[in-house]
């Protein structure tokens, strides 16, 4: 709509891009452009990881002392419920997808938007209210239940916000259905001229996935939130055993959905990384079919595993015996992709530019966060550490060492092509390294904590004081990450306005996105584009760019 | 068993600290070797098979030697030891509320002898729990309106921590306790402490006051089947099926009596849902299993109960 009123005004010579393409609210409020819609997402998404980064402090701070002293008890189990609600549904889930993958899949395929232009509109607009309701609902008392809403807790016995979260999370939900089905039709119908599925950039190949799983889980999280509105208004009988329900079927049902998540979570990011290694090592990556496929069978095997997070809730030996082993051949695919990432790096010419370091620092924490997760797959060894601060290192390790990495690293590699200018090399580089060192100072500790015993979840260890030292690490490396946060975000916005233009490829990148203007223009290519080369082909550009020099010498 | 968790355990943080260790340097050694340099260019390589076949393979061999020791593992903790001792625990938000056979209850300590399988059979008022004790490594989610069972042998006499590991509302912190491990002296000496009627003995009294008696009857058919000997056996159920008559299906019985009708006779008994205590169904529950139970012991627990610990105490010898 927006992108269809080019003004008449315009000064001739210089050509609009999609920032300059109109500046009035409504302008942005109802385009249809898939990069509009991307920033719209940036930002309200980077709202939202600060505020449930600022839930993060406060459960930090909390743990600093045994006591249950800077807070009382419910409001402990708020924060902690407000953390991960805003932190899974409205950062996690999202980050990526919503933002990188709303803006680059069109241009990396060579088209012009997406393929459903008013429905990605709509789909940040869900994510609004989606938010908003959440913010509604902490704003007028929260919920305490935790992000998993285990039942009969959420139905029965708690007085919080149950519904209102629920809808909450229920209404994100189709924004990132909407999302997945905008991608996966994008992606089967718009590819350039000559750009088969075997010669698309990995990224893509890793939303695809993500796709995938969007549309096949989250309705089951849809409905089971349904049926916990559905007990908990009108007491039928679905998950409380004093009215004839199941409350492991719940548990079933919640992580049929999410698991897989895990992977909407971590899938896009590991996209984001192959594209980085193979730009900063100046390579096509190694194996390129297995690191594709890596993705598909991900998302597939991903859809099998979800009672591994229910060894000890009462399900049989078998099924937990079953669960088990597909929980360790998901690991393999995993394992692929880091193993083929570091045979890229040989015989490469690699770089040590601001990306690049997160991609090294994306391999060092899911490394870990991988391996750690093979501990929680053993059964012998669950039993133990399940519930504990093991998991939540682990899984901070997954999604935050890993989701968060990528989608940072991603946010350097494309801020010239987003924004048409550079950012301060140096000031990245300090806090890529903050972040690394933060990260791991915060969470490392929470391992040895969980082996411990330390159960998650509590806002007083006052009988415990021997947890105390591992705490104290670890909130204090939380003030290192969030330092590592927050530069990024002032030295982005810093650039805006000082940075230096950037050329249409800064970095000689392969990619369609990187053959049009930076900023690109409302419809990404002046002319479709042909695609006649593999992906990542950087001998044929390292070998033009020769052909130029020489030329010009 | 901590023993057992933990050497597991090591070997899991050995593989894993060689893998890490392995790619960390790959990285740091390619990354250095292979910088950007003047007149250095990057060679292109298009993948092989045989490695990436090698590095799918091989981690996976290795993972399941995780496996197959965490399952045996496993099995090992889910199965308790026919001679265990049973234990009734009842969760409720937020504290632990102990009763043993012998009649003995507590609130959040849990004494048990040392040298001895411990089986808890678990359940909970409201919420889900879990019964998490870190020294032992072992841990089990207790549900509301079923039971589940975890069981241990304690090694070393002394206090450990007892945690709830499943959140449960305002003061999940505040739901720990401690299994406190007795020399089976002290503990005979523990346990004699305190006037109590043995669990079954109580459910014994529920049956008859509760009115199961008249219809559940020991000497003639009576409308309900006959619970002598029933208990810890498979019986026919009226579409086919067959169950095993354990404290799952003797629970459900009594609270949900037309789930399950045996072979034979009428869905006709009410239901007791919200009429009794979870504690008054653990006591009928060991009512029904001491009857099935051979008689020695069952005499042993219902007639005698100042006996039972000393009997205890010499089987622990003997061990």
């Amino acid at each position: 709509m927006a992108s269809a009123a080019i003004p008449a005004n315009q000064v001739p010579e210089k050509k609009t891009n999609y920032l300059t393409n109109g500046y009035s609210v409504k302008s942005w409020l109802l385009t249809t452009d898939h990069k509009r819609i991307a920033i719209l997402y940036l930002i309200s998404i980077t709202a939202f990881f600060f505020l449930g980064g600022f839930f993060a402090m406060l459960i930090r701070l909390e743990l600093l002392t045994p006591a249950s002293d800077l807070m009382h008890a419910d409001t402990y189990n708020k924060a902690f419920t407000m953390h991960g609600m805003i932190m899974v549904f409205f950062f996690l889930i999202p980050v990526v997808p919503a933002t990188l993958g709303n803006f680059l899949v069109p241009m990396m395929i060579g088209a012009k938007d997406l393929a459903f232009p008013r429905i990605n509109l709509l789909s940040w607009y869900l994510y609004i209210l989606g938010g908003g309701l959440i913010l509604h609902c902490m704003l007028t008392g929260g919920v305490d239940t935790g992000w998993t809403f285990y039942t009969p807790f959420s139905t029965a016995f708690t007085n919080t916000k149950i519904i209102e979260a629920g809808l909450a999370a229920f209404i994100a939900g189709f924004s990132s259905i909407f999302t997945g089905l905008n991608f996966i039709v994008t992606i089967h119908r718009m590819r350039a001229p000559g750009l088969t599925w075997n010669r698309l950039p990995l990224f893509i190949w890793a939303q695809y996935a993500t796709s995938i799983i969007m549309i096949l889980g989250t309705p089951v999280v849809a409905i089971t939130i349904v049926l916990v509105a559905v007990e908990r208004l009108f007491h039928l009988g679905i998950f409380d055993p004093r009215l004839g329900g199941d409350p492991l079927l719940f548990q079933h049902l919640f992580w049929f959905y999410s698991h897989p998540a895990v992977y909407i979570m971590i899938l896009p990011s590991m996209g984001v990384i192959s594209e980085l290694i193979t730009a900063f090592s100046r390579k096509r990556v190694f194996g390129y079919r297995f690191v594709a496929l890596s993705s598909i069978a991900i998302a597939v095997i991903g859809f099998l595993v979800w009672a591994h997070h229910m060894f000890v809730a009462g399900i049989s030996l078998y099924a937990a015996m079953i669960f088990s082993f597909l929980t360790f051949f998901v690991g393999v695919p995993s394992a692929i992709k880091v193993f083929n990432w570091t045979a890229t790096l040989y015989k490469g010419s690699i770089s040590y530019a601001t990306p690049m370091l997160y991609a090294f620092g994306f391999i060092g924490l899911f490394t870990i966060g991988g391996l750690t997760g093979l501990f929680l797959a053993t059964l012998g060894i669950d039993v133990h550490v399940t519930d504990t601060y093991f998991v939540v290192a682990h899984f901070h390790y997954v999604m935050v060492g890993g989701v968060v990495m990528g989608f940072l690293g991603g946010m350097h590699f494309w801020w010239p092509k987003i924004s048409g200018r550079l950012y301060p090399e140096g000031w990245a580089r300090l806090s890529a390294l903050f972040v690394f060192v933060g990260f791991n100072l915060t969470f490392f500790p929470q391992f040895i904590l969980g082996y411990l015993g330390m159960p998650r979840r509590y806002a007083d260890y006052s009988q415990m004081p021997e947890f105390q030292v591992l705490n104290v690490l670890s909130t204090a490396g939380a003030s290192v990450l969030a330092v590592g946060y927050l530069l990024p975000m002032i030295y982005f916005l810093w650039s805006l306005r000082y940075g230096p233009l950037a050329e249409n490829n800064p970095w000689a990148a392969a990619g369609l996105e990187w053959m049009t203007a930076s900023p690109p223009p409302t419809f990404n290519f002046d002319e479709t584009p042909v695609v006649t080369w593999e992906a990542y082909n950087y001998d044929e550009l390292d070998h033009l760019k020769e052909q130029k020099e020489v030329a010009v010498g | 068993m901590a023993g057992q968790v933990d050497a597991l355990y090591l070997y899991l943080v050995l593989v894993s600290a060689v893998m890490t260790v392995l790619i960390y340097l790959a990285v740091v050694v390619l990354a250095v070797k292979f910088r950007r340099s003047a007149g250095h260019k990057a060679e292109q390589i298009e993948g092989s098979t045989v490695l990436e076949i090698g590095w799918s393979v091989i981690p996976f061999g290795v993972m399941l030697t995780f496996f197959i020791w965490g399952a045996l593992l496993y099995f090992k903790e889910r199965t308790p030891p026919t001679d265990a001792t049973e234990v009734y625990v009842v969760a409720k938000q937020w504290m632990w509320k102990i009763e043993h056979m012998e009649g003995q209850r507590e609130i959040n300590e849990l004494h048990v002898p040392v040298g001895e399988n411990i089986k808890l059979v678990m359940t909970s008022q409201d919420v889900i729990h879990s019964f998490y004790v870190p020294a032992f490594r072992i841990k089990q989610d207790v549900l509301p309106g079923r039971y589940t069972t975890l069981w241990f042998k304690a090694t070393q006499p002394g206090t450990y921590h007892l945690f709830c590991a499943e959140y449960c509302g305002t003061s999940h912190s505040g739901m720990i306790g401690h299994i406190v491990v007795m020399e089976p002296r002290d503990y005979a000496q523990w346990m004699t402490g305190g006037p109590s009627i043995p669990l079954p003995e109580a459910g014994k009294q529920l049956f008859s006051t509760l009115g199961c008696s008249t219809c559940h009857r020991f000497d003639i058919q009576g409308r309900g089947p006959n619970l002598q000997n029933a208990f810890g056996k498979p019986v026919l159920l009226e579409d086919g099926r067959t169950v095993m008559v354990d404290d799952n299906y003797v629970r459900e019985s009594i609270l949900n009596p037309t789930a399950k009708i045996v072979n034979g006779f009428k869905p006709v008994m009410p239901t007791f849902q919200g009429l009794i205590t979870d504690e008054q169904l653990n006591a009928l529950v060991a009512y029904v299993k001491s009857l099935g139970q051979p008689a020695a012991g069952t005499a042993g627990a219902q007639n005698q109960p100042a006996a039972s610990p000393a009997g205890q105490t010499q089987k622990t010898q003997v061990q």
